[in-house]
């Protein structure tokens, strides 16, 4: 008898370490593939959307912010509503098919120079594709997980699910420095270059998560509700028209996702791009940065997890929030502060390095312009350097020559290791609230509905929490950064006001129980 | 706390016009065909307008159901939903 209970056991842990690898790995190649468009979008950009064609340039805003904004959340309403029907495993194995191939394609397709406007009409409809799977996989794999869990390790279990999409941005920064490593610039930006691998690898990683998808069996609660005849017959309708679940699907996306959306898009996007383009340290030094950050938060999406199942999802996810919106402008703020190079040169020796001079001459309108370009590298002793850009213009006339004041730049700015160090620290510290808010997430959002339409509900709020109000950071941060243009942290103040208002609602109105039967 | 969650009801209805107002304003601001920017570009704004709206119809639909005591209990098992 304690035999049996106990090969039972060891069967139920196969099974479900089955089901999470399967479904992780999946979910973790989708973010890969998506991930790696947004990573290239500058070469991406020069092969297929070329400046100065108004068609082409509309075509590559459609594919930047159609495939987040608008395809995303669709596509968690197309495959959610699938799923319901026919089930998750065929769904989210479509879903996997559809990125794999179209990411794949994307890799294949000719830049504008060979075949013109219908290079950027491909690549943005193969773009588009991209967000509808990956807003169909998400709730799948979730909802596929949860379903095989044990009631007390439901939050552990799925949150294997929350790490795929870190795990997913890291494979995707990985590859592509390995890439860029091992040829120059020029071979990398080739129309056949560098830049295509990281896509046709993503064929080979898809054949292998297919293979493990195509082993598992459909979800025990799924198969259950079709072999008697209860699966819903019209997801859609049963999710956003029947009050008593609709006003469910507005409480997840006001109090429990829309904050998360925001602080994972601040911590991991928000925070790489302001390394680079706020405090321009250069390429390695700021995507290692990331990477060790990333690398060592990222157990504790599973940490997370499981402590969810013994104290309820509800106050971790709000304590990542409220760290978020507490230490977001401070922790920013030190990274310009330590980037100051003003403050660099202030009392400190350094040793110029070679200084290059480039001259040319512009004839504007009948008038010479002499342009004399210079760039020189600044060591400091301790190790930090930086390369300083100056540009001066002469213009000549006839009778008088008038100097513009040289503008400079600094770019390739590097840290020594001390704070380097430290700053592997505060972005560790960001990707932790990311883990809080979204190692629970899962579980919590399946605990909400019902089977029959538990795919369709919890997709769409997902996907519009982290797709729109996630993926609106950058947009919003531009936005307030050019309407009060003396405060650099300006861009902050929208993940903080989204972050606020996400809090007092999961507060004020989300309960901290866990739902131990989500079998009905 | 259910009479807090009914009176904040009250914020978040009158919250979704005021988004959806800065957000117009926002675009008409912005938008400028010879300007460079994201934040220039109309294409976007449309984008984020139609897809912004129907959120901010959501948040007036939850500051409602809130006002209307619907928060007051959350459902424990599916046949309450």
């Amino acid at each position: 008898m304690a035999n049996n209970s106990y090969f039972n056991r060891m069967n139920e842990t196969n099974t479900i370490r089955k089901v999470i690898t399967a479904s992780s790995i999946g979910t973790m190649i989708e973010w890969y593939d998506f991930y790696i468009f947004g990573m290239l979008a500058k070469t991406i950009s020069s092969q297929f959307f070329p400046e100065g064609n108004s068609t082409a340039a509309l075509l590559s805003t459609l594919a930047i912010f159609a495939a987040g904004f608008i395809i995303r959340p669709f596509g968690a309403l197309v495959f959610g509503r699938l799923g319901d029907l026919i089930g998750r495993k065929y769904t989210f194995l479509l879903t996997l098919v559809l990125m794999g191939g179209s990411t794949f394609l994307i890799g294949l397709v000719p830049g504008y120079k060979s075949i013109g406007i219908a290079a950027p009409l491909l690549v943005l409809l193969l773009r588009l594709i991209q967000g509808l799977a990956v807003g169909g996989e998400y709730g799948g794999a979730a909802t596929y997980v949860a379903e095989h869990a044990p009631a007390n390790k439901r939050g552990f279990y799925t949150s294997w699910i929350q790490t795929t999409a870190t795990i997913g941005l890291f494979i995707a920064l990985g590859i592509i420095m390995l890439v860029k490593l091992n040829m120059t610039d020029a071979q990398f930006n080739e129309p056949w270059g560098g830049w295509r691998y990281p896509f046709w690898i993503s064929i080979l990683l898809v054949g292998i998560s297919i293979y493990i998808r195509l082993k598992m069996k459909e979800s025990p609660l799924f198969s259950k509700l079709k072999t008697e005849g209860k699966t819903s017959s019209n997801p859609l309708k049963e999710s956003f028209s029947h009050k008593a679940n609709f006003k469910m699907v507005l409480l997840a996306l006001f109090g429990a996702v829309m904050g998360q959306g925001v602080i994972w898009y601040t911590s991991q996007f928000y925070a790489q791009s302001f390394l680079e383009n706020k405090c321009f340290i250069e390429f390695g030094q700021s995507r290692t940065i990331l990477l060790w950050g990333i690398v060592f938060a990222t157990p504790f999406f599973l940490f997370f997890g499981w402590l969810s199942d013994k104290i309820g999802r509800k106050w971790i996810m709000m304590a990542g929030m409220l760290l978020g919106i507490l230490t977001y402008r401070p922790i920013f703020s030190y990274f310009l502060e330590k980037t100051d190079i003003k403050q660099w040169n202030a009392g400190m020796s350094f040793t110029p390095g070679g200084e290059v001079i480039k001259s040319d001459t512009l004839n504007i309108k009948g008038i010479n312009n002499i342009v004399e370009k210079s760039t020189r590298t600044i060591v400091f002793a301790d190790g930090r350097s930086y390369v300083e850009n100056k540009s001066d213009t002469v213009i000549v006339e006839a009778l008088n020559t008038i100097t513009k004041p040289a503008k400079v730049t600094f770019t390739n700015v590097h840290l020594d290791q001390g704070t380097y160090w430290k700053f592997v620290g505060l972005i560790f510290f960001l990707v932790l609230y990311v883990t809080m808010v979204y190692g629970p997430i899962a579980a919590f959002l399946v605990e909400m509905f019902p089977t029959k339409i538990r795919y369709t509900s919890m997709s769409l709020p997902y996907h519009i929490g982290n797709g729109v109000f996630g993926g609106l950071v950058p947009f919003i941060g531009l936005l307030l950064t050019t309407t009060y243009s003396k405060d650099p942290l300006v861009g902050l103040w929208y993940p903080i006001g989204v972050a606020s208002l996400c809090f007092i609602i999961g507060c004020l109105y989300l309960t901290n129980k866990i739902d131990k039967d989500v079998t009905d | 706390m259910n009479s807090i969650k009914k009176i904040l009801g009250i914020v978040w209805l009158l919250l979704a016009p005021v988004v959806i107002y800065f957000l117009v304003s926002g675009a008409i601001t912005h938008i400028d065909p010879a300007g460079k920017k994201d934040i220039n570009n109309p294409v976007i704004w449309i984008i984020i307008i139609l897809i912004f709206t129907p959120i901010a119809i959501g948040l007036m639909i939850f500051g409602w159901y809130a006002i209307k005591g619907e928060y007051d209990h959350l459902p424990e098992k599916s046949t309450e939903l």
